[in-house]
C-alpha cells in the first residue's frame, strides 16, 4: 500500500483501477521536403481538423460545464487562426524547406518560449495553451493516429498535468476520476472537474507516477485529497463503506432540492450561504441557498493593489445582487486588520491584531474609505435586495457613528438623484461579548443581528483562533457562548429586529435544535452546507 | 490614416478574451490595417496572441491606428470596445 496526497478539487470517492494517461505526443522529426505547397496545404487541412475538433469540444464543455468555462476552446480556436502564428509555420517551410510537423513544433516552441519568459503569471499559463493547440495540430497532421481507447470498464486517470482539452474530452462513463502530479486549483482543469462531478486530486507531485502501472487497483479520496494505491483489504472496505455512505447523502440531498426550510411543526427558517467572492455564487444558486447571509468585502480591498473605487465595489456588489434575484444578500463591510492586511492600507504591526485596530475601528477613523463602500454598497441596493452589516461592533456610540455616516451618504445621494434603496436593512456582527451583553441597546438601532461564532468564541474564552496551543479552550459549544447567543436572541426579538448565525456553530447541526429553540431566523454556511442543514432543519419537531 | 489613443478600464487588461474579441472584430475588415501602440510596442490588432504577449495592463494607454478602408467605422467600434471595457 502507497499513499500520496494532493488537493483534492471534488467531494466524492472512487475506488477503481488506474490507467496511466497516455498522452498521444506525436515525435516530430525534422526531414527536408521539396513540395513546398503541399506542406503548406497539408498545415491547412489539420488546422480545419483541428478547429472542428474544438468547435466540437466547445460544444460538449458548453453542455457540460456552462459557456463561461468552455470559453477558453473558443480562444484555442482564434489562435489557430492568429495571423502571427501562421506566418511563423509557412515562413520555416518556406525558408528551411522542412516538413509541415517541424514546422509546427518550431513555431510552437518559439511562442511557447515567449510567453513563459514573462513576469505576469498569467501570461506565462498561456504558453500550456500554445501547447495544446500545437500539438493537436501536429497529431492531426499524422492521419494514421486515430484516438482510440481501450476497454470498457471505469478507470482511475492518473496523468503529470492536464490540458483543459484533455479533460474535457475523457468520456465521463469511462472515468472514475483523476489524479495529476501538477496543476492548481483554480487551473481551467481543476475548475471543469467540479463541473462534471469527477472525484480529482492534483499537485499530488510527479514521485507517484513512477510507482503505478495501469491496472494497479487504487482510492481516490476527493474529500481529503488522499490518494491510496494497492489498498489493503482493511482500507478498502473501509472506503467502500465511506463511499456508500457518501453516495447515499447526496442521493438524500438531492431530493431535498427545492424544499422548505421547516420543522415538522411548521416553524419555516431562513438557511442562506457565506461567501467570499461574486465566484462564489454559482455554488450558491447550485445548492439552493435562499439567500446570501454573509458576502465577506474584503476580497475586493485584497486582491486590489490600491484602494478600490467606488465604480470597482459597485460592479461587483451589484453583480452579487443581480444573481441572486431579488434574494436576499447581506454585505458586510470591510473587516480587515494586521491579520488580514491589504499593503496600500499601511497598517502597523500588531502584537495582538485580533483585539486592535481592524474593521469598524479603521472605518470610522478613516471615514472617507468607508464612505466610498457605503455609497458603492447603497447604488447597488437598486438592484436587489441588499443589507448591509458592519463587524465589530462593541458600543451604542460606536453604532451610532456608523448610522450617522450612513444617513450622511444617503442624503448626498438623493441629493445627486443617484437612485438606491431606501428600505435597504442594516444590521450588525455580534462577534464581541460587549455587543451581546448590550443587545437590548443595540437593536432598536438595527434591522438585524448576525452572529459570528468564530470571532465570539475566541473573545468569550479568551483563547486566540490561530494559536494552537489553546486550541481545547476554543469550545465552541461553551455555554457562555450559547447564553450569548440567547440573549442577543431574546433582544433582537423584543425589539422587533431578526436574528441570524453566520459562523461555522451555524453548520454544526447537533445544535440546530437549540437554536431553532433560542428563536433564530436565520443561518448562514457554506453553499455545500445548506443541504444538510435544511435535512436536520426538516427532522426537528419542536412541539416535542 | 487615423488614430485615437484610449485608456485599458477594465480590470484584468486586455488578457485573453478581451484580445481574441479585439482580433475578432478586426480581422471582420481585411482591408483595413489596424496597430496598437502601448508601451514603446508595437501590436498588429489582427494577432490575439501578439495583443496579449503585449501584456497590456489596466490604466495603459493605448494608442490605436487604422489605415485603409472603412478606417473610421474600424477606429470607433474599437474604441467603444475600449470604453465599454470589453464588456467586463
Amino acid at each position: 500500500m502507497n499513499k500520496f496526497s494532493g488537493k483534492g478539487v471534488y467531494g466524492a470517492i472512487a475506488i477503481g483501477k488506474i490507467s496511466v494517461f497516455k498522452r498521444q505526443e506525436v515525435s516530430v522529426h525534422k526531414t527536408h521536403v521539396t513540395d513546398v505547397e503541399h506542406e503548406k496545404n497539408r498545415v491547412n487541412s489539420a488546422k480545419e481538423l483541428a478547429r472542428n475538433q474544438l468547435q466540437e469540444i466547445y460544444n460538449k464543455a458548453k453542455k457540460e460545464v456552462g459557456e463561461t468555462n468552455a470559453q477558453i476552446f473558443e480562444i484555442h480556436m482564434m489562435m489557430i487562426d492568429d495571423d502571427d502564428y501562421n506566418e511563423s509555420i509557412i515562413s520555416i517551410i518556406e525558408t528551411q524547406l522542412v516538413n509541415a510537423e517541424y514546422a509546427v513544433a518550431k513555431t510552437s516552441e518559439i511562442f511557447v518560449q515567449k510567453f513563459s519568459s514573462m513576469e505576469d503569471s498569467y501570461m506565462q499559463a498561456r504558453a500550456a495553451d500554445i501547447k495544446d493547440i500545437s500539438n493537436r495540430i501536429i497529431q492531426n497532421l499524422d492521419t494514421s493516429n486515430a484516438r482510440s481507447s481501450e476497454n470498457d470498464e471505469k478507470v482511475i486517470i492518473c496523468a503529470d498535468d492536464m490540458a483543459p482539452s484533455e479533460t474535457v474530452l475523457l468520456d465521463k462513463e469511462k472515468v472514475l476520476a483523476f489524479v495529476t502530479a501538477g496543476g492548481s486549483i483554480n487551473s481551467h482543469t481543476a475548475i471543469l472537474a467540479r463541473n462534471m462531478n469527477i472525484p480529482a486530486i492534483i499537485g499530488v507531485g510527479a514521485d507517484f507516477l513512477s510507482v503505478i502501472k495501469d491496472g494497479d487497483s487504487a482510492i481516490v479520496d476527493g474529500y481529503t485529497g488522499d490518494f491510496i494505491i494497492s489498498p489493503d483489504e482493511k482500507t478498502e472496505s473501509d472506503y467502500l463503506e465511506k463511499q456508500s455512505y457518501d453516495r447515499s447523502r447526496k442521493e438524500l440531498l438531492h431530493t431535498l432540492k427545492g424544499k422548505d426550510n421547516v420543522t415538522i411543526d411548521g416553524k419555516k427558517i431562513n438557511v442562506f450561504a457565506n461567501i467570499g467572492s461574486t465566484d462564489d455564487i454559482g455554488p450558491v444558486l447550485a445548492n439552493d441557498a435562499g439567500g446570501i447571509g454573509l458576502f465577506r468585502s474584503e476580497f475586493i480591498y485584497l486582491e486590489s493593489n490600491d484602494y478600490p473605487t467606488e465604480d470597482e465595489q459597485f460592479t461587483a456588489y451589484k453583480k452579487a445582487l443581480v444573481s441572486m434575484a431579488g434574494k436576499k444578500v447581506i454585505i458586510r463591510t470591510l473587516d480587515i486588520g494586521a491579520d488580514k492586511k491589504a499593503k496600500y492600507f499601511d497598517l502597523p504591526h500588531e502584537e495582538n491584531p485580533a483585539l486592535g485596530f481592524r474593521a469598524i475601528r479603521i472605518c470610522l477613523s478613516r471615514p472617507e474609505i468607508f464612505k466610498t463602500q457605503l455609497r458603492a454598497l447603497l447604488r447597488a441596493s437598486a438592484y436587489g435586495n441588499l443589507g448591509i452589516m458592519f463587524p465589530m461592533i462593541t458600543s451604542v456610540s460606536e453604532l451610532e457613528r456608523v448610522l450617522v455616516i450612513c444617513d450622511a451618504v444617503k442624503a448626498e445621494l438623493k441629493e445627486k438623484g443617484i437612485k438606491y434603496n431606501e428600505n435597504t436593512e442594516l444590521g450588525i456582527m455580534i462577534e464581541t461579548p460587549a455587543a451581546a451583553v448590550i443587545s437590548d441597546k443595540l437593536a432598536p438601532l438595527v434591522d438585524f443581528f448576525s452572529v459570528g461564532t468564530n470571532d465570539l468564541t475566541q473573545y468569550t474564552l479568551a483563547c486566540d483562533r490561530q494559536n494552537p496551543s489553546v486550541e481545547q479552550y476554543c469550545d465552541n459549544h461553551h455555554e457562555a457562548i450559547l447564553r450569548l447567543i440567547e440573549t442577543s436572541s431574546q433582544n433582537a426579538h423584543a425589539n422587533g429586529a431578526w436574528i441570524g448565525i453566520c459562523g461555522e456553530l451555524a453548520a454544526d447541526t447537533t445544535l440546530t435544535e437549540r437554536f431553532l429553540r433560542m428563536g433564530i431566523d436565520e443561518l448562514s454556511v457554506s453553499p455545500s452546507y445548506i443541504l444538510k442543514i435544511r435535512e436536520k432543519v426538516r427532522s426537528i419537531d419542536l412541539s416535542k | 490614416m487615423i488614430t485615437k489613443t484610449v485608456t485599458v478600464s477594465n480590470e484584468q487588461g486586455l488578457h485573453m478574451r478581451p484580445a481574441g474579441a479585439l482580433a475578432k472584430v478586426v480581422k471582420e475588415y481585411p482591408d483595413c490595417e489596424v496597430i496598437l501602440n502601448v508601451n514603446d510596442k508595437s501590436v498588429n490588432a489582427k494577432s490575439p496572441m501578439q495583443i496579449m504577449a503585449a501584456c497590456i495592463k489596466k490604466g495603459s494607454y493605448v494608442k490605436i491606428t487604422c489605415n485603409g478602408a472603412e478606417e473610421e467605422m474600424v477606429l470607433d467600434k474599437i474604441v467603444a470596445m475600449f470604453e465599454d471595457g470589453f464588456g467586463e
